[in-house]
């Protein structure tokens, strides 16, 4: 698939912009500060509904003005969809799948598909576990829409269930810390057996979408680590081992097997689940969270035995995220039978230029690739002379060659 | 001043009716517009046009509102046997003999007996909790009427429980909670299936619920 225009109105710093865009490389040039990353960016919006760099729409709508719009043409084997998108800080947004409404934004998922790749995504090996786990979730969404769904049940049960452990704290801690003969009368007894009785609950429902959660992270995961492999090697030219495991927050032997790489079945894992909470109980009580869960889970990247995190260099960082980053094209490459659009933000200055030239070969036979550069001479000339160019100075889009 | 669109009728800009009335507005006005913002789903700018209103409507039309409005906490209450709003001791449908007396449907308002009642098909009792477990705004099971509920099912008459609350995580929570409440008293525990709306298209059902209505497929048997 490729988008072959897009409009804005009252996005970031544009107040219109129009695009003609076609297969085959593209490349926006321009200095820093200028709009190209807002475009590219736009284009990333209408495929996943959020941007890559900020978490809320707000910064999205042009200063002063209350809402925005996304407007893109997409070409799929010779099919086009023609996705709006209405941004609405602070009320609901709204979406038009050629030209008729549909119900919720949501349903516009998977009228495009894009692999995105910027200076951010360093953060996937040097940054938090939560880097990760988005990456992850991200992609099952892109891969399924349907799991958006099941990710925001579990926010909503993991908000509850950490509710349900502050406020009931001073209950629960009650027993445990002073001996039964103190405690007058029968009522704090029963007081903390019906808040145990409804930690139960919450217990069995966070298991049960945790568990399904877990299950497709690493059903993922595992489709994702051949590829994985494949792209580091062949960013970094070399055998380096580059893959990635698990790291489930379970009893000590699934975790360790689930590192190795096993997929148990999702009602081993709710299972699996249910017995971590129970183990880790008391400490939860003690600190009013929710200690296991696949909110506290982690993708530990390895390059032959060493960690990425702490011992990788900055080059093989770079391999590591753009390795995963391919991974995921090719993941969804094979899914779709077509190709999703790769847009590269301003990574060309951050690779040497062996990492430059090989990208470049990589990427040249995709549908589509984006490239947001601030000097042209950044971008590899193979790439350059076969594309589209575009400048971009304050707002302006210029079409170069 | 006042907000509000120009030339409107309820406060002339002349100035000393303009004064008095912008005084007016911040007393009793205010206090109006303040009683009608704590309503559900009435912000300050809808209470404050429903004020207006108010001000500007025939004086008998005000007096009944309020006569009626009087009356209804007065008059209606709560049913003391399933907590469904009622305006004797017992509600329509518990004084119902007709009734059967051995089902009860659980649900989460007094709403929700009016949308299962609509159905017609239900023929049994209802039981009205008041809410569903939600720790985030401080309603834990204590503060339903669970222990109400356990009272009316001592004696035995009642065989079977349908828990209607609303499917989602606070719903879903209490449906669990209150199963394994009840699953040693030996009586049927149902839940109302979760599917795909009659008359619709397949098609633009949501993933969720197409997989729930999948999840609960039944056999065709002719």
């Amino acid at each position: 698939m490729h988008v072959r225009h897009l409009s804005v109105v009252d996005f970031r710093s544009y107040p219109t912009a129009e695009l003609a865009l076609g297969p085959g490389v593209t490349t926006l040039v321009g200095l820093n500060g200028q709009g190209k990353t807002n475009l590219v960016e736009a284009i990333g919006y209408l495929a996943t509904l959020s941007s890559h760099r900020v978490a809320s729409d707000q910064p999205l709508v042009r200063f002063g003005t209350s809402s925005a719009v996304i407007r893109g043409t997409i070409d799929r084997a010779g099919r086009e969809v023609l996705v709006e998108l209405e941004l609405n800080p602070g009320r609901a947004n709204r979406a038009k799948v050629n030209r008729s409404s549909v119900s919720r934004p949501r349903d516009v998922l998977g009228s495009l598909r894009t692999v995105l790749f910027a200076p951010e995504d360093l953060s996937l090996v040097k940054g938090e576990p939560a880097g990760r786990r988005a990456f992850l979730d991200d992609l099952l969404v892109q891969r399924q829409p349907r799991w958006a769904g099941v990710r925001s049940d579990y926010d909503k049960i993991l908000k509850q269930r950490n509710a349900l452990l502050k406020s009931a704290a001073p209950v629960l801690r009650k027993g445990s810390r002073r001996p039964r003969s103190l405690a007058p009368g029968e009522a704090p007894d029963e007081a903390k057996a019906s808040a145990l009785q409804t930690l139960g609950v919450w217990d069995s429902h966070i298991s049960e979408v945790g568990s399904q959660l877990l299950y497709a992270r690493l059903r993922l995961l595992r489709d994702l680590r051949p590829h994985l492999t494949a792209s580091y090697d062949a960013v970094s030219a070399s055998v380096s081992g580059a893959t990635a495991h698990y790291r489930a927050s379970l009893a000590e032997a699934p975790t360790a097997r689930i590192a190795a790489g096993d997929v148990p079945e999702q009602a081993e894992l709710r299972e699996l689940l249910l017995a971590a909470f129970a183990e880790v109980r008391d400490q939860e009580i003690e600190r009013g969270v929710s200690l296991v869960g696949p909110h506290r889970d982690d993708v530990v990247l390895t390059l032959g035995e060493l960690p990425a995190k702490g011992y990788a260099s900055h080059g093989e960082s770079w391999s590591f995220a753009l390795g995963l980053k391919l991974a995921a094209y090719q993941l969804l490459r094979n899914d779709l039978g077509e190709d999703p659009v790769l847009i590269l933000d301003d990574v060309f200055a951050e690779l040497d230029s062996g990492r430059r030239e090989r990208l470049a070969e990589l990427v040249a036979d995709c549908e589509q690739v984006l490239i947001t550069a601030a000097v042209g001479a950044d971008v590899p000339e193979a790439l350059r002379t076969t594309g589209r160019t575009y400048a971009v100075s304050l707002g302006e889009v210029r079409d170069v060659a | 001043m006042p907000p509000g669109r120009p030339g409107r009728a309820a406060y002339p800009v002349v100035s000393e009716v303009g004064h008095r009335l912008a005084r007016v507005y911040e007393g009793v006005v205010q206090d109006l517009i303040d009683e009608l913002g704590r309503l559900p789903n009435v912000g300050p700018k809808s209470a404050q046009r429903i004020a207006f209103h108010i001000l500007q409507a025939d004086p008998a039309d005000v007096t009944r509102l309020a006569e009626v409005l009087l009356e209804v906490k007065d008059k209606a209450r709560f049913c003391d046997r399933c907590g469904n709003v009622s305006q004797d001791s017992l509600c329509r449908i518990c004084a119902d003999p007709r009734r059967d007396q051995t089902s009860i449907c659980v649900v989460e308002e007094a709403k929700d007996v009016v949308a299962v009642e609509r159905t017609r098909e239900f023929r049994g009792l209802y039981h009205v909790l008041g809410g569903a477990i939600s720790p985030m705004d401080g309603v834990g099971p204590e503060d339903l009427r669970i222990a109400e509920l356990m009272s009316r099912l001592s004696d035995g008459t009642v065989t079977e429980i349908i828990i209607a609350t609303d499917p989602n995580i606070q719903g879903e929570a209490t449906a669990t909670y209150l199963s394994r409440f009840l699953k040693h008293m030996g009586i049927v525990i149902t839940r109302p299936a979760s599917g795909l709306p009659v008359g619709g298209d397949l098609e633009y059902a949501d993933e969720v619920t197409l997989g729930r209505a999948f999840e609960g497929r039944r056999a065709v048997n002719d």
